[in-house]
This record gives structure tokens, C-alpha cells and sequence, in this order.
């Protein structure tokens, strides 16, 4: 089992009443709500508790890709995990990841993830995400109708670029390149894990199934929204007749740790509230560009609302009805499974069942959320770590992790000097 | 109201729809943002005196998913001008509407011989920084009637599945429509039409409804300008961006007595 810790960055001071004084968290949020001198020290700490989580033993750290975002200020993942890749040793770094399409020319992406796997000494996790439709159609006004397209295309170019040991000219639908030719080469061969985010489209199952890439489902719903999702990436790679290993899946889980269940509610309910309540305070008008669900999905999901199956709860609904119909209370928040709370143990054992029953390998988790505080929030990662993670580390241990990175030998590695700026400032 | 003569073309390999109804002379109609699931009022009115055609832009309801081999505007262009011709229009009278009225007034642009008289009802294709248009695809789903018509009741009976219609790929079809306008005109709705606005010596009539609340009524100034042939506009009052169905007797008088 691997459990990864992942930071979402959400600005910690959005105003009580965000939700009723403003129209969305995403796309036009109000540049009046970000003051950069408070979001230095955000920044700083977020990238302190990446850090500690490294230290406490988590198997990755992971950060991801939001534009125009105030629950996610990684418009550029690259540069918070280049930076990791010098203050953490043995830690695989998640990038999870680049929405390819928006990258002018995509080979960006293929020389930028090559650097951090060559600074890191080949320890990174590459994704490859589409994005949303928030930050790629409306923040950055890609085309809604070639969105997929283009992505598919840029991850040919991309692995091309990764792989190919000559020079050579790329004359794609959309890009063409006469040279390409990347330097730095990625240390991991032939290339870095792709892993590959998913909302639980047909054809992205297909896709993992067949490129032998990691399937993630990445929600702030929790195992129960999860399940259907999950069970239709397993019922895919059963139809092609490829193997269940766990560790070609991955999944997103809200947690919280405390001495007890009661304890932990009263730890968390701030900071899941403030959460579901004002970071997915996402406007409607910019959950349906058209095009971006693709014509098989769409059919899918209306059909499941037919048949009022089990998950049309989730995949049955647009991303706007979605998020007009989160739980916003702490109660309903845990009841619907978007965060497991609870001691030690009653976190390893849900957590254990819900590896279990949706098949996956690969745990991302988030101990921070919200405003979560840095204290909470290290207090929640070393009791993880230390309590709820041996609990789990042996779950799926008959199964071999293809996905993993291969890093350098440590002894190989470069030594990095302790950070001591004072010194460098006398 | 009958049914209109049905025939199929094909474009770029995928089979779109061509009604066909009336006698006189020819005089073809490009549809607005959302297309023609079905058969309209306004259709009926031209076909009074006229004989109408009526050629899917490829991605609207009737055009398949042709929107999906058009990756550029010359694809586009090129795309509906092939449907013009194996529509039999080339030489006609030509109309367009929102989305439909941009793409008609390039076709007057970049083939002057392929129309006689042009009819441009609140057509896409500009974006004035100062007077920017509304964004059609950022909207919430109830927003969307009262956005494309004066009287949102008339969106909601286009949009409405005709019974037997299967309920599964008629919304999909819907989407698809909005779907191949963004294709053509994301995000801003800006082609750059103004700079072949000059080649364009057809007399043109520009339409507009009173109530349009996505195309700002100041662009009707800026195609009359632009445009070389001889321009008139009209307001019609009661109506909204998609004004031949708000007002269908009015907007096919206006154009019937323009075209002559």
C-alpha cells in the first residue's frame, strides 16, 4: 500500500461570508478576497507541512494544477515541486499534474517534468490531467470542442519527446514543432510513471486501461461517491482482460485523525466546513462548457439517471448540480463519507475497507483542507503517519507496484547542503 | 403545419440534413446559436413566396458531428460552402441568424457570386472590448431561454423533445449544437469577420432584436460600416437575439420585402 499526502493550497482566509457575498470560489473570485503578504506565509507553510510529510514517511508528496482558484493556488505545480525536490531525499514527488492541453507547445511540460525528475534524482510521478472546465475553458480559454483532442495529442508529443533519441519533427492536428528535441532527458526510463486524474469518463478508463497507465479518481466526495467510479475503471480492465492490481489505481481521501471520533469531529469541522462550505462555492454557469463531457459520457450519465442507478448521484449530474448539492455541515459532511474521521484505528479500518473495496493501491490523501491550521495539520500527518499508516502498509503487499518511480541509488545522488541562510547572510 | 421536403447532402463525409419547402425563388437560411431541431414558424413565413432551404451547419441538429473534422476557420468556411452549393443555394438569397448570420456573411466575403441579397440577423463574429457581447456558454441552464429569446417559453418549445424522440440522444444533440458553435466561436466570438467585412458587395439587411441580450446592438453599426454593398438595418421590437423566433412574421416581412 502507498500512502501519499497531498496539498490542494486553498487560500486559508476566505471571509465568512464568501459564500453568500460572493458568486464563485473559481474563474472571476475576486482579487480584493488574495492579499499576497498573508499568502506568502500560506505558501510558506504549505510548503513546510509537504516537507514535514516527507519526514514523517509518507510514500509521495503530491500538488496539482488550479488556475484562477481560491482553494488552489498551484497555477504552476512545477515550481512548488522543484523546490521539493531539493528539500525532501527520498520521497516520490506527485505532480498530479499538468493539464497538457494547456501548454503552448506541450513539449513544456515534457522538459519541465524532465527537470524535476533529473533535479529529484528520479523520483517523480508524472500526471497528466485534462483539468477542469473552470481552468481550462473558462481561466484559460482553451476550446471546449478540442480540448480532448488536443490533450491526447499533447501526451503523444509529450512521451515522444521523453523517448525519441534523435531530433524530430512533430506535425500534429495541432501542434507542429519541426525540432523537437528536449534537454534535460528524464533520469527514469523510458519515462516517469504517467498517471492519469479522471471524473469518471468511459473513455479515460479505456485509456488507462490500455496505455498500462495509473487510473486516479480524484474527489471531494469520498469513497461512498467513489465506488461507482472506481468499480467502472476495475469492470473496464476486467473487459479487456488485464490484471486487478490494485496499484493501478488511485484515489483521493479527506481524513482526519484524532484521539477519538468525537475528538477528531470537533478537531475538523472547521476546516471541512470551511471547505465544503466556501472552497467549493464554484458558480454553475462554469461547470458545463459544451463539449468538455464528451458525447460517450454524456450518454452514460443520463443513462445512469434513467436507470437511477446506484452512482448517478455523481456521474449522472453535471459538475454545477454537483456542487449545488454538496454537504456543507460536518455531520453530513462524514455521514456522505467525503472526510473519514476518528481515532487511529477507526480511520486505518475505513480506510482499510475502502482500499479494499474500490481496488486501489495508491491512497492520496489530504490532512490538510480548508483553513486547517499548520499545527492541526502536522498534528493530523504525524498521527497518521505514526498510527494509522503501519496499519495499512501491508495491504495489497502480493500485488508489485509497476507505477512506482525508480530513482537513482541514494548513493548515486547528489548531497544536498543543509538549508542554513543565516549563515549565508553573515 | 406539413412536414417540409427532407433531403441529405453529405459534407466531409458526414450526412446533413437540407429541408426543403415552397416555390419561388430560392433563398437559404443559416440557423442561430442552438440550431433547428425542428421545423419553425419563421421557415413557413418565407416559404409563403419563397422556396426555403434549410442546410444544417455541420455539429447543429441535423449536421452530425461534422463540427468535429473543422479544427480552423478556413475549415469552417469551406465546410458551409460546400453545403451551400449541394443545397442548391449558391446564387440565392441568403439569411443567417446569430452563429448562422456570421458564417453567411463570410460565404457573401470570401465568394461575392454566391450571394444575391444578404439578411444578417444579430450575427456572431465581433468583440468590442467596450460593448463585449454575453458569453452564451457560461450560463446556468435556466439562464439559457431567457439569454436566447425575448420570450423564454419560445427556447423552451424548440428545445422540447417531439414525442417518440429518443430521450437519450436528443439532449445530446442540444449540447452538440452549442457544442459546434463554441467550436467555431470560443471564447470570445471573435473571428476577425471585421476585416472581410469590405468584401462584401451583396445589399445586406441587418436585423436585430430589441431585446437581444447577447449581441450588443452597436455591432449592427459597425457591419453596416464595414460592409461595401448598400446596408439597412431594422430593429424588430418584441424580440430578443434570436429574433426570427420571437417574431417570425415580422422578421420574414422585413427580409421578404428586402429581398424583393
Amino acid at each position: 500500500m502507498k500512502l501519499m499526502w497531498f496539498h490542494l493550497m486553498p487560500y486559508t482566509e476566505l471571509p465568512e461570508d464568501f459564500r453568500e457575498a460572493n458568486p464563485s470560489v473559481w474563474v472571476d473570485i475576486h482579487s480584493s478576497l488574495f492579499d499576497p503578504k498573508r499568502a506568502h506565509l500560506m505558501y510558506n507553510d504549505f510548503m513546510d507541512e509537504l516537507e514535514y510529510a516527507a519526514q514523517c514517511g509518507f510514500d509521495a508528496i503530491c500538488v496539482n494544477e488550479h488556475h484562477s482558484n481560491g482553494y488552489g493556488l498551484m497555477p504552476s505545480p512545477n515550481l512548488i515541486a522543484s523546490s521539493l525536490a531539493r528539500r525532501t531525499t527520498d520521497t516520490a514527488i506527485c505532480v498530479m499534474g499538468n493539464s497538457l492541453a494547456l501548454y503552448n507547445p506541450p513539449t513544456r511540460v515534457a522538459e519541465e517534468f524532465a527537470m524535476i525528475d533529473v533535479i529529484s534524482g528520479g523520483r517523480l510521478i508524472a500526471g497528466f490531467p485534462v483539468g477542469t472546465p473552470m481552468d481550462t475553458c473558462y481561466a484559460y480559454g482553451t476550446n471546449p470542442s478540442q480540448l480532448r483532442q488536443r490533450y491526447m495529442e499533447a501526451h503523444d508529443l509529450v512521451v515522444r519527446a521523453w523517448t525519441e533519441k534523435d531530433t524530430f519533427a512533430f506535425n500534429g492536428r495541432f501542434n507542429q514543432q519541426r525540432y523537437v528535441n528536449i534537454w534535460p532527458r528524464p533520469i527514469q526510463q523510458p519515462h516517469p510513471p504517467i498517471w492519469v486524474p479522471g471524473g469518471g469518463s468511459v473513455e479515460t478508463w479505456h485509456w488507462c486501461a490500455e496505455m498500462d497507465y495509473v487510473y486516479c479518481y480524484l474527489s471531494y466526495y469520498g469513497y461512498k461517491a467513489g465506488r461507482a467510479t472506481m468499480d467502472g475503471f476495475w469492470a473496464e480492465m476486467d473487459r479487456l482482460g488485464k490484471d486487478r492490481n490494485p496499484y493501478q489505481a488511485g484515489f483521493l481521501q479527506f481524513i482526519g485523525v484524532g484521539e477519538s471520533r468525537s475528538h477528531a469531529m470537533e478537531l475538523y469541522a472547521e476546516a471541512a466546513e470551511y471547505f465544503y462550505g466556501r472552497c467549493l462555492h464554484v458558480d454553475p454557469k462554469w461547470a458545463t462548457p459544451p463539449g468538455y463531457t464528451s458525447e460517450g459520457s454524456q450518454r452514460a450519465g443520463i443513462e445512469s439517471q434513467v436507470k437511477k442507478a446506484a452512482d448517478s448521484n455523481v456521474r449522472g449530474k453535471s459538475t454545477g448540480e454537483r456542487f449545488a448539492s454538496v454537504a456543507r455541515e460536518m455531520e453530513a459532511i462524514v455521514d456522505n463519507g467525503y472526510v473519514i474521521v476518528g481515532s487511529a484505528n477507526d480511520v486505518a479500518e475505513q480506510l482499510r475497507e475502502v482500499a479494499t473495496n474500490l481496488n486501489v493501491g495508491h491512497l492520496m490523501l489530504l490532512l490538510q483542507y480548508g483553513n486547517m491550521s499548520k499545527d492541526l495539520t502536522r498534528y493530523n500527518t504525524r498521527m497518521f503517519a505514526e498510527h494509522v499508516a503501519p496499519q495499512l502498509k501491508d495491504l495489497h503487499s502480493q500485488w508489485e507496484d509497476r507505477w512506482w518511480p525508480q530513482p537513482m541509488a541514494a548513493s548515486e545522488r547528489a548531497e544536498i547542503a543543509p538549508f542554513t541562510p543565516r549563515l549565508a547572510a553573515e | 403545419m406539413s412536414e417540409p421536403e427532407t433531403l441529405t447532402v453529405d459534407v466531409n463525409g458526414f450526412p446533413t440534413r437540407v429541408w426543403r419547402r415552397g416555390s419561388g425563388p430560392k433563398i437559404g437560411f443559416l440557423a442561430g446559436f442552438g440550431g433547428l431541431p425542428r421545423w419553425v414558424p419563421f421557415l413557413d413565413e418565407l416559404a409563403r413566396t419563397r422556396t426555403v432551404i434549410v442546410p444544417s451547419v455541420p455539429g447543429f441538429p441535423g449536421g452530425d458531428r461534422g463540427h468535429t473534422v473543422l479544427d480552423t476557420h478556413l475549415d469552417w468556411l469551406l465546410a458551409v460552402h460546400a453545403l451551400l452549393e449541394k443545397s442548391d443555394l449558391l446564387g440565392a438569397d441568403l439569411v443567417g441568424s446569430s452563429v448562422g448570420g456570421s458564417l453567411a456573411a463570410e460565404m457573401a466575403a470570401l465568394w461575392p457570386q454566391s450571394v444575391r441579397k444578404l439578411a444578417l440577423i444579430a450575427p456572431f463574429g465581433l468583440f468590442q472590448d467596450n460593448d463585449p457581447p454575453t458569453d452564451p456558454w457560461a450560463q446556468r441552464g435556466d439562464a439559457v431561454p431567457g439569454l436566447m429569446c425575448a420570450d423564454p417559453e419560445v427556447w423552451k418549445v424548440l428545445k422540447t423533445p417531439p414525442e417518440g424522440a429518443n430521450s437519450i440522444e436528443w439532449p445530446i444533440e442540444q449540447t452538440r449544437a452549442a457544442e459546434a458553435a463554441a467550436r467555431i466561436f470560443w471564447p470570445l466570438g471573435n473571428t476577425r469577420i471585421e476585416k472581410r467585412l469590405h468584401l462584401i458587395v451583396a445589399p445586406t439587411l441587418l436585423l436585430w432584436g430589441e431585446q437581444d441580450q447577447v449581441m450588443p446592438r452597436s455591432y449592427a453599426e459597425i457591419f453596416a460600416k464595414g460592409i461595401a454593398g448598400p446596408t439597412q438595418i431594422k430593429v424588430i421590437p418584441g424580440a430578443g437575439h434570436l429574433a426570427e423566433l420571437d417574431k417570425p412574421a415580422d422578421v420574414a416581412q422585413a427580409i421578404l420585402s428586402f429581398t424583393g
